[in-house]
């Protein structure tokens, strides 16, 4: 089945924020934000942008009538600042005006002064400090103090990973229409609609029934609408409230880059130890995060890095420590991955030295190491499955591993100013929210008295085609034919309490629910028909929308059925309620069974690099993928493919530059680049690995958003091979991204 | 008053000339299948086509209309994607449909526009050129590889596309609706009176001026001087050849007079911005905007150009290209004054041109550095060169030493190494968000290389 909404996307029918038809009356808002990434503001003077024609009001702090305050995990992120700025972007006021244009001229007729003070930037900086969004977490298992005397190889080093801009192509925005007894409609191109919801009370100080979160669906979102949706959702509420006016804020893409957070940049140490034999015997790091000014999601961010720090690899003694650094840059957040590509990339980087060093190949170290069935993670699952070395030997022996290292090793000889690479990249992701309190959700469905069905549940729609799977979930627990089923909104008062749409797990979540109610309302309709047939009900089913008893098919249809079941006065809706069974984590030991299950695979990038010019182009990325048994292939390989390019682009060409000031530079599309359909690999080839799928996983179906994201740092490893063909003194200091201007100074490194 | 047609609505409005036409498609119009991503012509989501008659024929290209004046629709019929729109989706989309291309959906209306500016080209289709025409659309799901069997599909159905009445066959094979065969009839109809005599903020394409100062040209008058122009922007005569200030960049990949001198060129310029930007971007502009990195100043420094300049009474001055930028954004451009024509000779004796441009994208990105070469020579001794380079200096860089140590010397690798070291030392560049003082070096010195590897197949 194609995406549901993929007509209406290609005729420009499907409606985003900015689509939404206005309300008459409807006012624009816009931030104004911190111009200075540190300091303590002396006074502000909004006396002429406020006398400006169209100018109806200018929100600040003081106009807040319940908490200014919008931190989720942990509560240090005022809605408007307070006396103090903390980052270039942190909003100050919401300028309220009849136009766009309006609100613009009145931004550059505020003043304001500040008292700057020393800002810090670099995560090693804060960590000297001791400032910390939260206290470090260390995870461990065996004990690494003694190992290293007994150890072979000991490798260490210093590793860098860069930021990432969303660029979610629909920037950030959000409509606030008010109703009646001061209840709010909050249309957001939100992730977390209950997180909207919560907030948006605590700030105009109403109870969360007041406010009705809507949503459509996102024009990409990739974790920066988790969180980040929210200030802006908020904002027009507020101003809404106040003056009883619809308000709608769209933000430009100039601001959306400057005020938002990205991907965490991380700086971190490592140490490894091998054995002679080369089994990783230890392996200890220690991460600078850089969390930017408040806490946003980062300290469910650091959790992830420390449970993906041994990605693939089973290692007996590991200890692995974040720090959250506090710094004067935008929060940083959820973008896919979530803090596990940080920790893949820095052990990647590590068997690469590691190889390096001892002069072996790495797919030597790697492959020795493969975690298998009942290993235990260093958070103390243990893998049940041994899709790492199945997806391994799938690959090499599929896509012929040999082979290719041999071609590779020819076209380099022959070759002066070409130089091709080859990288392997095994990837193991744990699926489920590692906040075991977070792993439930609900479905709503209802069927019409004419056979018609419309499904609510809490999972956003934003490209990755949940409510196409959810739609699928149905008909087939139902029996019916998708044509019959609408996938209603996202929407807080038919669903509540809903955890945002993340960490890969809305399809199962929310295609779970809504099994479980469409298993009732099957039951419940089969028990009708067995009265009504007089048999028992085991003997009744619904097949492609008929009713049969046994093998015999009646002469009632699903529509007959349904009218009838109605007029018997029997309930054709459904709120189905799942929570993830078996999953538990104690932090305080940091230890549990966190994940439902793991996602498995593993992928063999190659590249050519232009030695002359230090560019490169990726010919091709071979995947055998663990999807258990896909209930979408073409959705499901578009998953896949999509998060490739984007985590190729993570450690290529995407890189997030401040100055010294905390000014971003990279602050639009012109200055911070992403892949283009002209530098996506040449080809990408996905292999489904053979497994019977998981019993947690939707009709057997696993997560796919975030794990494939992974096998894009194989672009940065074969690149450097490539170099290290062309250079024989190069040595790399594996720092991300492998911009062309890096990859030259490489080839020419002396 | 500005007419045109927009999809199969004439259009006759008061609104502010330089209003972004994206603003009036979207929130004027009301038609809210044409998406805003940037307004900054880097991502494709706004895409439209600009039909335009020239000689009794429609021509239609693609382009960005966040940056883009709604007076340049005058005259013109603006397709946007709701103009495709049936009930039924057309086969540019069917394709796409079929290969799951299209994921959250944001970037896709530009696709389908820029593809269907494809199948409007007239050229044969090819794959290639498929692809080019959408390397001006982001998208951040990163379908890519399913938008590119999409592509293949596409360009292979539109092979059977005959080179005379493509309308028809379009209408016919579903990639168009019906109403575009009254298009050019209907764009006759048109009223509009723009005359070279207003006044206003000058604008070539406006690719430039709407990424710096969107408002301020909403809120005034600008002259649009494309109309202006005349046909044929791109004339020889005897060795000298005269270049529009208007003309574009695609106008010049298009040009057989261009494509007989450089064979290679129009591939080159497949590096400069994206297809929705070569078809508005023009070299006169380009070299106004006056930024050190301008790939067509660049390009027409080596070919040691002059710019023919008239100001409001019509006089003339002829002013050579490397003499016209002063400083970082500053040139010799008097109030009121124009550039009318770029002009260049063609050697008389041998010569070989190449361009080489390095960003960290390799499509639709600004330079790093960027380097043009003309040599001309006899008998493997170089008679005479020039070289230019960008993102070096504060203005476009002419290599005038290195250019002295050359003339008459033997192309090889020896005096090709000695001339490095020089070029190295004309320049010192700064470090900005493109690059390094080290990295913009040691490129400038590589991109030298290439020249010789390129066009001599030298081994350095
Ligand atoms: C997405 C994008 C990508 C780009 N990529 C590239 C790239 O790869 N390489 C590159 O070099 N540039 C690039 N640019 C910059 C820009 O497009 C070019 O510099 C372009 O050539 C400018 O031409 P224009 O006609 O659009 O200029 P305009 O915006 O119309 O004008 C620029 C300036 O020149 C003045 N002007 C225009 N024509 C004349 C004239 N005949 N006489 C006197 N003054 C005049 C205008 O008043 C204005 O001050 C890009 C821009 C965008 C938006
Ligand atoms: S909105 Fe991005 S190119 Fe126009
Ligand atoms: S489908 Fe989301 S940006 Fe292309």
């Amino acid at each position: 089945m194609k995406n549901r909404d993929s007509k209406n996307h290609l005729q420009g029918k499907s409606i985003y924020i900015d689509d939404i038809p206005e309300i008459s009356g409807t006012l624009y808002g816009l931030v104004y934000d911190s111009p200075i990434a540190h300091a303590k503001i002396i006074n502000i003077d909004y006396s002429k942008a406020e006398e400006l024609d169209d100018i109806v009001r200018i929100l600040t702090y003081k106009d807040v009538p319940g908490e200014n305050q919008i931190g989720a995990i942990i509560q240090d992120e005022p809605l408007f600042a307070e006396g103090e700025v903390h980052f270039i972007g942190q909003p100050i006021a919401f300028i309220v005006a009849k136009s766009e244009l309006a609100a613009r001229k009145a931004k550059k007729l505020i003043e304001a002064n500040f008292e700057e003070k020393t800002i810090v930037t670099d995560p090693r900086e804060a960590h000297k400090n001791k400032s910390y969004i939260a206290p470090p977490r260390t995870f461990k298992i065996g004990e690494t103090k003694n190992i290293w005397e007994t150890c072979e190889h000991i490798i260490s080093g210093r590793v860098k990973s860069g930021g990432q801009e969303h660029l979610y192509l629909e920037t950030q925005g959000a409509y606030a229409v008010p109703a009646e007894d001061g209840n709010i409609k909050l249309y957001s191109s939100t992730q977390g609609p209950t997180a909207v919801q919560k907030i948006a009370a605590s700030v105009l100080n109403v109870k969360m029934n007041k406010i009705e979160v809507d949503v459509t669906r996102l024009g990409g979102a990739f974790g920066g609408k988790e969180d980040q949706a929210t200030p802006w959702a908020i904002m027009v509420s507020l101003a809404a409230q106040i003056l009883n006016s619809p308000v709608k804020f769209a933000l430009n893409r100039h601001d959306d880059m400057r005020m938002t957070g990205k991907r965490h940049p991380y700086d971190s140490d490592f140490k490894m130890g091998l054995s002679k034999d080369l089994k990783i015997l230890a392996y200890e790091a220690d991460y600078y995060q850089n969390a930017g000014a408040s806490a946003d999601l980062s300290p469910a961010i650091t959790e992830r890095t420390l449970f993906h720090s041994t990605n693939s690899y089973f290692v007996p003694n590991t200890r692995t420590t974040v720090y959250s650094c506090k710094t004067n840059l935008p929060p940083n957040t959820a973008f896919r991955g979530f803090g596990a590509p940080q920790g893949m990339f820095l052990i990647e980087a590590a068997i690469h030295k590691a190889a390096e060093e001892i002069g072996v190949r790495v797919e030597e170290i790697q492959k020795q190491n493969l975690i298998t069935i009942n290993d235990e993670f260093p958070y103390g699952q243990l893998a049940e499955e041994d899709g790492a070395v199945k997806s391994w030997e799938t690959a090499e022996k599929d896509f012929k591993l040999k082979e290719l290292f041999s071609e590779v090793e020819s076209y380099n000889s022959e070759n002066k100013y070409l130089k091709k690479g080859v990288a392997v990249t095994p990837v193991t992701f744990g699926i489920s929210f590692t906040n075991t309190a977070m792993n439930h959700a609900r479905a709503l469905v209802h069927i019409y008295q004419d056979g018609s069905i419309g499904i609510s549940t809490g999972a956003i729609e934003m490209g990755q085609s949940v409510n196409t799977k959810i739609m699928q979930v149905a008909a087939h627990f139902l029996s019916v034919s998708t044509s019959r089923i609408k996938i209603e909104t996202t929407n807080t008062t038919r669903v509540a309490n809903t955890s945002p749409t993340a960490a890969s797990s809305g399809a199962d979540l929310n295609g779970q629910a809504t099994q479980v109610a469409c298993i009732a309302l099957y039951k419940r309709l089969t028990g009708f028909a067995a009265k009504h047939f007089n048999v028992e009900v085991e003997k009744i089913s619904i097949k492609d929308e008929f009713i049969y008893i046994e093998d015999k098919k009646t002469d009632w249809n699903w529509e007959t059925l349904v009218e009838q079941t109605f007029l018997a006065r029997i309930a054709l809706t459904e709120n189905g309620h799942y929570t993830t069974p078996k999953i538990t984590f104690d932090k305080t030991k940091e230890k549990g069974h966190p994940f439902a299950y793991h996602v498995f695979g593993s992928a063999i990038t190659t590249c050519t690099v232009d030695c002359i010019r230090g560019t490169y182009e990726i010919d091709s990325v071979k995947v055998v993928h663990d999807f258990g048994v896909s209930m979408n292939k073409l959705i499901d390989n578009g998953q896949i493919e999509g998060a490739v390019v984007q985590g190729i682009g993570w450690v290529t060409m995407e890189e997030i530059a401040y100055d010294e000031k905390g000014r971003l530079l990279s602050n639009a599309l012109s200055t911070y680049k992403i892949p283009d359909i002209l530098f996506a690999p040449k080809s990408i080839d996905i292999i489904h690995l053979k497994t019977d799928g998981h019993k947690f996983a939707i009709m057997k179906s696993k997560a796919v958003g975030e794990p494939p994201f992974n096998y894009g740092i194989g672009a940065y490893f074969a690149i450097q091979n490539a170099i290290k063909a062309y250079n024989s003194n190069f040595k790399s200091d594996y720092n991300s991204p492998a911009t062309p201007e890096r990859v030259l100074m490489g080839l020419y490194q002396k | 008053m500005i007419e045109f047609i927009l999809n199969n609505q004439k259009i006759r409005t008061n609104e502010a000339e330089g209003m972004p036409l994206v603003d009036f498609i979207r929130y004027k119009q009301n038609l809210k299948g044409t998406k805003i991503g940037c307004r900054e012509g880097d991502c494709g989501a706004c895409t439209v086509l600009a039909g335009e008659l020239i000689d009794d024929k429609i021509s239609y290209k693609s382009i960005t209309s966040c940056i883009t004046p709604l007076k340049f629709a005058a005259g013109k019929h603006i397709v946007t994607v709701d103009g495709l729109n049936s009930d039924e989706i057309g086969s540019v989309q069917q394709h796409i449909h079929e290969h799951g291309a299209t994921q959250c959906g944001f970037c896709t209306p530009g696709f389908v526009m820029s593809l269907t500016g494809f199948s409007l080209s007239t050229k044969k289709a090819d794959y290639s050129d498929a692809l080019s025409a959408v390397a001006g659309n982001i998208c951040r799901c990163t379908g890519y590889k399913s938008i590119e069997k999409a592509i293949f599909d596409i360009s292979e159905e539109l092979k059977s596309k005959p080179e005379k009445d493509n309308i028809a066959w379009l209408i016919k094979n579903d990639y168009l609706p019906e109403y575009f065969i009254e298009i050019p009839e209907r764009i006759k109809n048109l009223k509009n009176e723009i005359s070279n005599k207003e006044n206003g903020i000058v604008v070539g394409g406006g690719t430039d001026l709407y990424v710096q100062k969107a408002d301020c040209l909403l809120e005034n008058k600008i002259k649009t001087i494309k109309y202006i122009s005349s046909k044929e922007k791109i004339t020889q005569k005897d060795n000298l050849i005269t270049l529009s200030a208007l003309t574009t960049v695609t106008d010049i990949i298009e040009s057989e007079i261009i494509s007989n001198l450089f064979p290679k060129l129009a591939k080159q310029l497949l590096l400069i911005s994206s297809e929705q930007i070569r078809n508005t971007a023009t070299i006169g502009g380009n070299i106004v905007n006056a930024s050190p990195i301008g790939d067509m100043s660049i390009i027409l420094l080596a070919l040691n150009s002059n710019l023919i300049i008239k100001n409001s009474s019509n006089i003339e001055r002829t002013i050579l290209l490397k003499d016209f930028h002063t400083g970082y954004k500053t040139f010799d451009l008097k109030e009121g004054e124009l550039i009318e024509n770029i002009t260049f000779e063609i050697p008389n004796l041998d010569f070989k041109f190449n361009f080489e441009k390095v960003s960290k994208r390799k499509h639709l990105d600004i330079a790093s550095v960027n380097s043009s070469i003309l040599i001309i020579y006899k008998n493997n001794i170089i008679k005479d060169v020039h070289i230019s380079g960008g993102g070096l200096a504060a203005t476009p860089k002419y290599f005038e030493k290195t250019r002295e140590f050359l003339i008459n010397k033997e192309i090889n690798k020896e005096n090709i190494l000695k001339a490095a070291e020089i070029i190295q030392a004309e320049t010192s560049p700064i470090s900005d968000v493109r690059g390094t003082t080290e990295y913009k070096k040691l490129l400038l010195r590589q991109l030298f290389y290439a020249h010789f590897i390129e066009i001599f197949s030298i081994d350095i």
